[in-house]
């Protein structure tokens, strides 16, 4: 079979790259307007994502430079509670998420499985248009009267009602979030049925890239858990102007039903922002060590299983509440410390006896594993609730949860030096890129480390001011130093974004890649395919491109993979083949 | 051992957390230290070396088996040490000094039932509960608005204040001293100074400041000078001209 060179099934032209057919269709501003092709639905979500991780990334400066002296005074109590509310709802709600499935995911998965676009071209671009809509809602509170929300990206009941917080800053929130949710429902469920129902011959499940593996259970998590988050914005839009009293006390609602609302849609949420970003990080570490990833099986399984452990620990973020059942939350939560160990070990494996190439978009990835980490060993105290009581609402918790958000991000920047030459169809500049690299790595380690010290040092969170503690100055600075780190990576981006522009041609496979999107042109054609290559297996260019090089079975050396392990996995490829 | 960064703890139950605290962070070490040692090898000894395209070896099973069950085998561990540290401090033994601690926006207040007792304080006044050392102390915690998080550094735990919520813990103090506490739990304005102060002080000393402060006078006195608010618990705002939105 490995000495046959399988020639590739033509689909439209005459097969040859070079011959281009035209699409025609409005262009300019018109295109973008009206577009249903998810290339360039992808890139406008990737393009309004990085804006919002830049106006996140302002605010964030703007906190550590309060911060920087224990009573600064650079912002009021009230703007510093409106500034980390909105760090945190831009960063969660309008980069992480909208830059992983709206934007990568978007533009890639269809290309990977072999698809010409998305399910529901229509109901994709309604996607971004709902997000766009409710990001500018959103970020509309600044210019009312009372200011933006500032009940903390949560907004926990009673804080988040209509007494504590009135003013339209709230509503435009609620509003805002309620159009984004919409739009991350509308995208799960386009993502569910192009990876079910528009694969190419060949490409069975378990031949799937593990980025679309990925991408599927965060489309299933996404449709398990918005409608609860929109169920309950709802409620507290309801408990704001109608007078439900669904979560107050003096109406005979109960304040922590919101916290459960919440958490049942925010800690699946954790994995709908993680595991886009995990695919990245997989494809990319195999890529620059020449090897398929290894313990592929292993790794589809250990995604499985966070998609099913996450969406049962919800209430490890209540266990300070006293009503909660500890203990099952508490196992539950440490279990899912397993599979994200076998992700990290297969990671390791994959480049074990590779040849590794430190391309940025690989230095990325390498960030993001040695940074994923820290703030991997840093949840497991997390979910011992007694570790839990003592570091909740601390700085602790901030340090751990942006150890694991600063490693997607890396994972995510290494994604954008990665596939953005096929989006493109131009580099950007490697040393630039190393530059920025370093920048933010560093910052980000000098910017969560301290953070660690000062929670355990009874630093809590959402302060603007510290007076009691004065000597938390030393590390706070430390910090604020790394977040201006953080913060000239991102400037060093922009100007890489700038100086590359259209300057170093990519070519159809820059990396020797491995997917099926490495197959066709840079950037892809209207309907991205004009010919297939054979699929046997998750890696059908580099089969293509290096047909004596392909994976080798179970047990390495012999071509027989050991009993137990070849009977499963004939038996679920029998399973495929006669489903495909 | 090293503390890890943590405080060594000031009551019973802080002190076998800080301990639980302690195995965790040997259990950190040792499995983030064989993990980077991996990596630092891996990204160090297979560097590219020229075009070569290594073997594509994708499966080791006994490998991918060894590291499922090890970390189910240190989970299930983790869970046992946790199992053993909370139960006891969630157990909530019956004791004689209870203390009824009120949460509201943005002070404290620490009934003594029975005792017509009170101590109530805003922001960085910052009032002070008084504890016996040495005794179980029973804390009633309620929340008169919003939700807070009464938080003793050295004490190692946390509780929220909920509304329409009566959370029990109990404290056993193992030395004497004060020790500060601060609100937690985002609360609105001026939750950035919602402080407060445990006095822990010997039993004697605790009975005299007992009789002392329910003492009309006495309470009379305090009121004066710590500014008490009355019973309604709705505060009268601290005079400052912050937004209030």
């Amino acid at each position: 079979m490995t000495d046959v060179l399988d020639p590739p099934v033509v689909l439209s032209g005459d097969g040859h790259s070079e011959h281009r057919e035209e699409h025609h269709g409005p262009t300019g501003i018109l295109k973008w307007l009206t577009t249903t092709d998810h290339k360039i639905i992808g890139l406008s979500y990737t393009v309004t994502s990085v804006i919002m991780l830049v106006i996140g990334g302002l605010f964030a400066e703007i906190i550590r430079a309060q911060l920087a002296t224990p009573n600064g005074s650079l912002v009021s109590l009230a703007q510093y509670n409106e500034l980390f509310t909105m760090h945190g709802s831009v960063m969660i709600y309008l980069f992480a998420g909208p830059f992983a499935f709206g934007g990568l995911a978007n533009i890639i998965v269809p290309i990977q499985i072999g698809a010409p676009d998305m399910a529901f071209p229509r109901l994709n671009a309604l996607s971004y248009w709902l997000y766009l809509m409710g990001a500018i809602t959103m970020l509309m509170g600044f210019f009312t009267a009372g200011g933006a929300a500032n009940f903390g990206w949560v907004a926990y009941a009673p804080l988040s009602n209509s007494i504590n917080t009135p003013g339209a800053g709230a509503d435009l929130w609620i509003g805002g979030l309620l159009l984004t949710g919409f739009s991350a429902i509308f995208t799960g469920v386009n993502l569910t049925a192009t990876i079910f129902y528009l694969r190419a011959p060949g490409m069975t499940m378990f031949r799937m890239p593990i980025f679309t593996w990925n991408m599927l259970v965060t489309a299933i998590l996404i449709l398990l858990a918005f409608p609860v988050l929109t169920a309950g914005l709802i409620m507290l839009y309801c408990d704001r102007h109608f007078g439900t009293h669904i979560f107050s006390v003096a109406g005979g609602g109960v304040p922590v039903l919101w916290q459960h609302i919440f958490w049942f849609w925010g800690h699946p949420e954790v994995y709908i922002l993680a595991l886009p970003f995990f695919g990245m990080a997989t494809e990319i570490i195999a890529v620059f060590s020449r090897k398929p990833v290894f313990g592929y099986k292993s790794m589809v399984f250990a995604t499985l299983s966070i998609g099913a452990l996450s969406l049962g620990v919800w209430a490890h973020h209540m266990f300070t509440t006293g009503v909660v059942l500890l203990p099952f939350f508490s196992i539950m939560s440490l279990l899912i410390a397993v599979p994200t160990g076998i992700k990290i070990f297969n990671w390791i494996g994959t480049m074990w006896r590779g040849e590794i190439w430190f391309s940025t978009a690989m230095l990325m990835a390498l960030g993001f594993l040695f940074t994923f980490l820290i703030g991997g060993l840093t949840g497991v105290y997390l979910a011992s609730p007694p570790l839990d009581f003592f570091t909740h609402d601390t700085y602790f918790v901030v340090a751990h949860f942006h150890s694991i958000v600063m490693a997607l991000v890396l994972a995510g920047m290494g994604g954008l030096y990665y596939w953005g030459p096929k989006i493109t169809g131009y580099m950007l500049n490697e040393r630039l890129g190393k530059i920025q690299f370093w920048f933010l790595f560093i910052g980000t380690q000098v910017f969560t480390l301290p953070q660690y010290l000062l929670g355990l040092d009874g630093m809590p969170r959402r302060v603007a001011v510290y007076l009691h503690d004065p000597q938390w100055k030393t590390l706070n600075d430390w910090s604020t130093f790394g977040a201006v780190l953080v913060g000239i990576s991102t400037i060093i981006f922009v100007v890489n974004v700038a100086v590359s522009w259209k300057k170093y041609p990519a070519g159809d496979n820059p990396w020797d890649a491995q997917t099926l999107e490495w197959f066709t042109t840079s950037p892809p054609p209207h309907h991205n395919f004009y010919r297939l290559p054979q699929i046997r297996s998750e890696r059908p260019t580099w089969d293509y491109n290096h047909p004596e090089h392909r994976s080798l079975a179970h047990g390495g050396g012999t071509d027989e993979p050991p009993p137990l392990a070849a009977v499963l996995t004939a038996a679920l490829e029998h399973g495929q083949d006669e489903d495909g | 051992m090293p503390s890890f960064g943590a405080h060594a703890g000031a009551t019973v139950s802080s002190k076998s957390v800080y301990h639980l605290w302690q195995g965790f962070s040997i259990g950190a070490v040792v499995i983030g230290g064989f993990v980077v040692v991996l990596f630092c090898y891996a990204i160090l000894r297979f560097r590219r070396k020229g075009d070569n395209i290594p073997r594509q070896s994708q499966y080791h099973l006994p490998a991918e088996v060894l590291y499922t069950v090890i970390p189910i085998l240190v989970v299930f561990g983790l869970f046992a040490a946790t199992l053993v540290v909370e139960n006891k401090e969630v157990a909530n033994p019956k004791t004689n000094v209870t203390v009824d601690v009120n949460a509201f926006q943005w002070g404290w207040k620490f009934t003594y039932p029975g005792t017509g007792t009170s101590v109530i304080g805003q922001t960085t006044q910052a009032p002070t509960m008084v504890i016996p050392v040495n005794t179980n102390v029973h804390i009633n915690l309620t929340s008169t608005d919003v939700i807070h998080g009464f938080y003793v550094k050295e004490f190692n735990f946390s509780r929220y204040a909920l509304p329409g919520v009566l959370n029990q813990f109990t404290i056993e103090a193992v030395k004497t001293g004060t020790f500060f506490g601060q609100c937690t739990q985002l609360c609105g304005l001026y939750h950035s100074l919602m402080f407060f102060n445990v006095k822990v002080v010997t039993m004697p000393q605790f009975t005299a400041w007992l009789a002392s402060s329910s003492n009309p006078a006495a309470a009379a006195a305090a009121k004066a000078t710590t500014n008490q608010q009355t019973d309604t618990g709705v505060p009268t705002k601290p005079a400052s001209s912050h937004g209030d939105n």
